[in-house]
């Protein structure tokens, strides 16, 4: 027995900005496939909004009759008051656990005594963090894609109190968010005047070093790997690590194929079928976060 | 409002005491503070005397414990508090929650600042940290426009420290990882961004190349002028261009509003630049002494003077500065 045998597979929210259609397709599709955890809403840009706040509530609820837990995430980087209020709205909604994204997140979480899941930007980097969350209602933590391995494996030393981790274990990584659009500035334009140019790219936009090396992805206010970080071989092989949760991050095309690909690996306990899952992989592939190494290796 | 500017060692805090800084902020000789670089920062012994310096003269030192500890390591940050507490600053200067507490529990008197790397940008963020650790100030990160910084003034319990100059962040502070993506090692984990041991300078015949663990950050023309390879700063090729496609090699510059950032009531200006020299700490310190006097003085007249501006071009990243964040277009 390599990983716990009750771990479960998580969809991320859609990082980039689709359309209501595309949108729509996507979780119609979603909803057939092994996915436990499916995260809904817009964490990047306040002003993509081919889907709104009741557009995603109908989304979860169709997801939830699925069978999916259905989290709403919530907004990375908040810089107006506007987009407090919509924090809060969807805070406030009565049926589903919210993802904080933002520290001002999890304190509108806790001033309404409701329990939370943390995403990836949120700075846990230490037991003591962890545990003044949890007392505040975190019941899940999504581990900062930076560390690794062996800091997980600090961490579980330390935890004694009821806390789920769940891994970034597929996707193009979270690396920085700036008030500046870059995907904007690729078109010489300004952040007010972006004229919704990122929905022209339904995974980002490349970024090469002048050496052609293919480096980071554009993302409108944020900045990913250009690689995709795959860790399933490194979790099917885990044993210690006492993971609850594997996150997958959408991709326009392929995601109902790496879920079960996931699926196949992690429940079914079948050899990773590594020709399918390479022909998924947009770009190339790292992982060296877990192994404590520059994030862009392949180890 | 206060003047709060760098020091990464005893001539630059004497430097900045000398020139009429209202407090100056100093780390200590480990990874526990966001300019972890070798030869800078201040051992027990020196820390005294930067204390005894400034403390005669009537300045205030803070001390910046502002990267990220993970398990294994996280009493090494407990020690930089201690310390700081032990050599008696006059705030420390902290990003990671768990420090907080350990610092709230431990050194109860001791004042918190929330550093730029703990992120927050709103009134609700600043109240988290208000409420369970009691801070007494927050330095915002460098992506608020003019007005939104105005706002949050309004809504914060706390006072709120911005920056006025000095290199330029364009990313969330406390949430940028395109370092460690190349090197392994980033602010929040290291201390440092982009860290010198990774970068390779390589001549080629006509060009020169910037590289960070290899990875190719800018290239050189004869005539022009190479920047350090922080990968924020780099030229890069996205679609058909090749472009900063983040940022130019600018530094910030805010003396242009200075009346305003005074008039929403900002407490205090933070100079950036601990790893900078005693001379840059002396120059700039001097002139934003000036311009605050003047602006206190009476902000709705307030003029810059010529060579006020020509003084701090002299020192500046690059050639040239800009308002960032806090000008509208800039985003």
């Amino acid at each position: 027995m390599a990983v716990k045998n009750n771990i479960r597979i998580s969809l991320g929210p859609i990082t980039y900005y689709w359309s209501e259609q595309q949108i729509s397709d996507f979780y119609h599709d979603i909803a057939k496939t092994n996915v436990d955890i499916v995260y809904l809403g817009e964490v990047i840009c306040a002003k993509r909004r081919t889907q709104d706040y009741n557009g995603w509530l109908e989304i979860g609820r169709f997801l939830q009759k699925q069978g999916k837990q259905v989290i709403l995430s919530t907004l990375t980087l908040i810089e107006a008051q506007s987009d407090i209020k919509t924090i809060k709205k969807i805070c406030r909604n009565d049926e589903f656990l919210v993802e904080a994204n933002d520290i001002a997140t999890v304190q509108i979480l806790s001033d309404l005594n409701l329990p939370f899941v943390t995403g990836p930007s949120v700075n846990i980097y230490n037991s003591q963090t962890l545990k003044i969350l949890q007392k505040k209602g975190l019941k899940r933590w999504v581990m900062p894609v930076e560390l690794s391995r062996q800091t997980l494996l600090d961490f579980q030393q330390k935890i004694d109190f009821d806390i789920e981790t769940e891994i970034f274990t597929f996707g193009k990584m979270p690396l920085a968010y700036s008030a500046r659009c870059y995907t904007a500035r690729a078109y010489n334009l300004s952040k007010d005047d972006c004229q919704y140019k990122c929905i022209d790219d339904s995974d980002g936009k490349l970024l090469k070093t002048k050496e052609q090396q293919k480096f980071l992805n554009i993302n409108g206010i944020q900045m990913q790997s250009a690689a995709t970080s795959n860790l399933l071989n490194e979790i099917k092989n885990e044993k210690d690590a006492n993971i609850d949760v594997v996150r997958i991050n959408p991709q326009s095309k392929f995601t109902p194929d790496i879920i079960e690909v996931f699926n196949q690996t992690l429940k079914e306990n079948n050899p990773i079928n590594k020709d399918k899952l390479k022909k998924y992989i947009l770009g190339e592939s790292c992982n060296g976060y877990w192994f404590n190494s520059p994030g862009m290796n392949l180890l | 409002m206060e003047l709060v500017t760098p020091a990464g060692n005893l001539p630059s805090l004497k430097a900045a005491v000398d020139n009429g800084a209202d407090s100056v902020y100093i780390g200590f000789k480990d990874d526990t503070n966001a300019r972890h670089f070798a030869g800078l920062n201040f051992d027990d012994n020196k820390s005294h005397l930067a204390i005894s310096y400034a403390r005669d003269r009537g300045v205030k030192v803070f001390a910046a414990i502002n990267t990220y500890p993970q398990p294994s390591n996280f009493n090494r940050w407990q020690n930089s508090v201690d310390m700081a507490a032990d050599i008696g600053v006059d705030a420390i200067i902290l990003a990671d929650m768990g420090v907080m507490e350990y610092a709230c529990k431990k050194h109860p008197d001791l004042h918190l600042h929330l550093s730029v790397q703990g992120s927050a940008t709103t009134a609700e963020a600043i109240n988290f940290y208000h409420k369970n650790f009691a801070i007494k100030r927050v330095v915002i990160p460098r992506v608020l426009s003019i007005k939104q910084v105005g706002l949050l003034i309004k809504k914060s319990l706390v006072p709120i420290e911005t920056f006025g100059f000095g290199s330029l962040c364009v990313m969330v502070e406390g949430r940028c990882l395109l370092s460690s993506y190349v090197t392994g090692q980033s602010p929040n984990t290291y201390g440092a961004c982009s860290p010198a041991s990774f970068v390779k300078w390589v001549e080629k015949k006509d060009m020169l190349e910037t590289r960070l663990n290899d990875v190719l950050i800018d290239k050189y023309k004869d005539d022009e002028t190479a920047g350090y390879p922080t990968i924020c700063k780099g030229r890069f090729k996205v679609s058909e261009n090749t472009y900063y496609a983040m940022e130019e090699p600018t530094s910030l510059n805010t003396l242009d509003i200075l009346p305003e950032l005074f008039k929403i009531g900002v407490s205090a200006i933070k100079i950036e630049g601990r790893q900078r020299s005693p001379a840059y700490v002396a120059q700039v310190t001097k002139v934003w002494r000036q311009a605050i006097d003047s602006v206190k003085n009476n902000y709705s007249d307030f003029i810059i003077k010529d060579n006020w501006q020509e003084q701090l071009q002299k020192v500046s990243e690059g050639t040239s500065t800009t308002l960032g964040a806090y000008s509208r277009p800039w985003q």
